[in-house]
């Protein structure tokens, strides 16, 4: 089964990182959605979030794989039903009247998303949310014409006490 | 202390205990090698960079500690590419260094600039590029460790000209922390408990010993497990030498030309005890009828080999020789007597019935016979390199090895111009030993270059090339699968060998006779310098036994 597997990586914090994570996927032949990254609780360690496509098999070799670069500290598996998975995106609308800009401005309020630019033919709306939500949001965007769209890719944390940490 | 970059470097290597370095210098390693002038590490001017990524694997391969090389930036770093890789897919430990152009002109296309860093990181087991002189020790110390422990690998430093320049106050680390680097040695006792119960229950046992099992130093270990639970052993090409070929309980080597009677066992076995390999597609055959009736103990110190190629039932992640002594713990207590009876009288029944031939006295010369009189003329001490293709599936299929690190072939990568190289950097590693280089014409082509090296450096080798004026392992394929249609496979009669080596300050001789082969051997071991001994064989000769590729083990053409 071809499903999505949310892979968190902990890795140090030195130039290159990226490239040997990314190029190490590609070299396997593994398929990735989508990879985002930032720094963490603990200096010099970054995290990674990657969304993976493909059976169990596949899943544990990227896992294993991954593990074996140096500078990866530590690679775990987040399930989707016991974790919180956000993305931010930013979406420029154009808004050519009055009556626009009032519907997008109620839109995003529904969805909880915040105007962060307002210029006389634009808006740009922060939104944050699963990807459902987001997909839900741009569509409705699509109406009055999207300009641009940036989207920061998924990143994802456990409920509850199980984190994602350096072994100390 | 301190003191510059390159000083840096030449005390940490020689903290590491580095003896020889393979090299050639350039522009942006000019500040290295004015400190190497005054070192004790000898450095060993090669005529190519690739013969010295080659010449430090093979040394690091005949010796099991890290081999050296070193280039200078751009074309001097992409020429040592081929060697690390090939040191890569066949686990070999070297550190390589390369020049790079100053830190200011990184980045701005400067005059042969490359990004070594961004080309070598999937043929690395890691690379670094120094940003600050200080920590030059520190990297050095890194890259010998990672290079050296757990599933050994090449580990390539790039150095700015103008870190090697550059003065620091200099601490060197007796040990460093690898926060996300630890190696796991010991087996799960659990899984050693597993394992030992399923030897116990087996009726069939194969053991298939890999490059692991040299890489850790286990032959002794493997030696007694198949004494003990009496399982007949095959090995793969990086295993050869592993367990010695002389042995009633050895098998040979298996895979797409290994051996009938290997083959057989592997696809008839009811467990096959897997050690040190990556289960390449060269020893599997198709995966689906592996070894179909088997159930796997799949041991190897890296856990994504586990389950990667071949299913495991059992695995253990360890080290072949940590592991094999906690499993020989545990059966000696638990072994009364081994079932394995009626099944190793089967197959040594095989290995009789399907013993190759070897004692052709044709002319042209058959490849069989030279390799023949090769390993009777070598004692077990004696190191065989090959170069990739018919000759040295020759040489894997029929010269017999007892000892481990005496069989040096470029296995995953199958890189041509690999073995004579090879055998310059074992012949340093082992002086006393005489080294062979098993050749094609094709292969030993591309890396004749290096003619100059052995013989300016008195690295008295023997390459030994198998003449058949062809690039003859496409040829085969071609005249099997492709109608005989021999396209771009024709060397045609250039060069003459004999006349090339004396060119260089070589002995060449050239043989056509089987009566011929062993004085010529002896001359060549006593000439005094480098020989090259061209053996004029059957142009047209096949590598057999062959399982054709995406077949089974078992569905051999002879």
């Amino acid at each position: 089964m071809r499903e999505t597997h949310y892979i968190v990586a902990l890795v140090e914090d030195r130039p290159g990182v990226m490239q040997r994570v990314s190029g190490l996927l590609r070299k396997r032949n593994f398929n990735i959605d989508s990879i985002s990254v930032g720094p963490t609780e603990v200096p010099g360690i970054s995290r990674i979030t990657m969304t993976v496509r493909g059976d169990r098999v596949i899943l544990e070799q990227a896992m294993k794989q991954l593990n074996k670069l140096i500078e990866v500290v530590k690679v775990s598996e987040l399930t989707p039903r016991k974790s919180v998975i956000r993305e931010l995106a930013l979406i420029k609308v154009s808004v050519k009247n009055e009556g626009a800009r009032a519907e997008v401005v109620q839109y995003a309020n529904i969805f909880r998303g915040r105007i962060v630019d307002v210029a006389k033919q634009s808006m740009v709306i922060e939104i944050t949310g699963d990807e459902d939500k987001i997909g839900a949001f741009i569509e409705l965007m699509r109406g009055y014409g999207i300009k641009e769209i940036a989207r920061t890719g998924k990143t994802i944390m456990a409920r509850g006490t199980k984190s994602v940490k350096v072994r100390e | 202390m301190r003191m510059t970059g390159a000083e840096a470097i030449v005390k940490a290597l020689e903290r590491e205990g580095v003896e020889v370095m393979f090299g050639i210098p350039g522009g942006a390693s000019i500040p290295l090698y004015d400190e190497l002038y005054d070192a004790s590490i000898r450095h060993i001017l090669t005529r190519h960079e690739q013969g010295a990524a080659h010449a430090a694997d093979g040394y690091a391969r005949a010796l099991g500690k890290a081999g050296v090389c070193s280039a200078t930036s751009g074309p001097g770093a992409t020429n040592l590419t081929t060697g690390i890789a090939n040191a890569y897919m066949d686990s070999s430990p070297i550190v390589a260094f390369t020049g790079q152009v100053a830190t200011p002109f990184i980045g701005k296309d400067a005059f042969q600039e490359t990004d070594i860093i961004g080309i070598t990181m999937p043929i690395t087991k890691h690379n670094f590029q120094i940003r600050d002189v200080a920590e030059i020790p520190e990297v050095i110390k890194k890259a010998f460790h990672i290079a050296q422990t757990g599933r050994p690998g090449p580990v390539l430093i790039d150095l700015p000209k103008d870190m090697q320049e550059g003065e620091a106050e200099i601490e060197f680390p007796d040990k460093v922390e690898i926060v996300g680097y630890k190696p796991t040695y010991e087996g799960h006792p659990r899984q050693i408990k597993a394992a030992a119960k399923a030897i116990l229950e087996a009726e069939r046992p194969v053991i298939l010993a890999g490059g692991g099992v040299i890489i850790s130093g286990a032959s002794a270990e493997l030696m007694e497990l198949a004494e003990l639970i009496m399982a007949p052993v095959v090995t793969t090409l990086m295993g050869k030498g592993s367990f010695p070929e002389s042995h009633p309980l050895a098998l040979g080597v298996l895979g797409m030309h290994g051996r009938k009677v290997a083959n057989y066992a592997v696809t008839d076995a009811d467990l096959l005890i897997a050690i040190g390999t990556r289960f390449s597609d060269r020893s599997t055959g198709m995966v689906s009828c592996f070894a179909p009736e088997a159930r796997v103990i799949h041991i190897d110190i890296d856990p994504a080999e586990i389950g990667k190629n071949v299913r495991a039932d059992i695995p253990v992640v360890g080290d072949a020789r940590h592991v094999l002594r906690q499993l020989l713990r545990v059966l000696r207590k638990m072994l009364t007597q081994a079932k394995s009876k009626a099944w190793v009288e089967k197959v040594k029944q095989w290995k009789k019935e399907f013993n190759p031939r070897m004692d052709y006295d044709d002319v042209p010369l058959k490849p069989h016979r030279v390799i023949k009189e090769i390993m009777d003329f070598l004692s077990e001490d004696d190191i065989v390199t090959t170069e990739v293709g018919q000759c040295q599936m020759w040489a894997h299929h029929y010269l017999g090895r007892t000892k481990p690190r005496t069989f040096i072939s470029s296995g995953g990568l199958g890189t041509m111009g690999f073995g004579f190289p090879a055998a310059m950097g074992a012949k340093v590693a082992r002086p006393e030993a005489k080294v062979i280089d098993i050749a094609g014409d094709g292969s030993f082509l591309m890396n004749i270059q290096e003619l100059a090296t052995v013989v300016e450096n008195n690295i008295n080798v023997v390459v030994g090339v198998f003449d058949n004026r062809f690039l003859g392992m496409v040829r085969q394929w071609q005249e099997l699968f492709y109608d005989r249609r021999y396209s771009a496979v024709n060397l045609g009669s250039s060069p003459d060998f004999v006349k090339v080596a004396e060119a260089f300050g070589a002995l060449g001789i050239a043989v056509e006779k089987p009566g011929e082969i062993r004085d010529a051997l002896t001359e060549a071991f006593d000439a005094g310098k480098p020989a090259v001994i061209d053996f004029i064989i059957d142009r047209e000769c096949n590598i057999f036994p062959m399982v054709p590729p995406g077949r089974c083990l078992k569905d051999i053409i002879e």
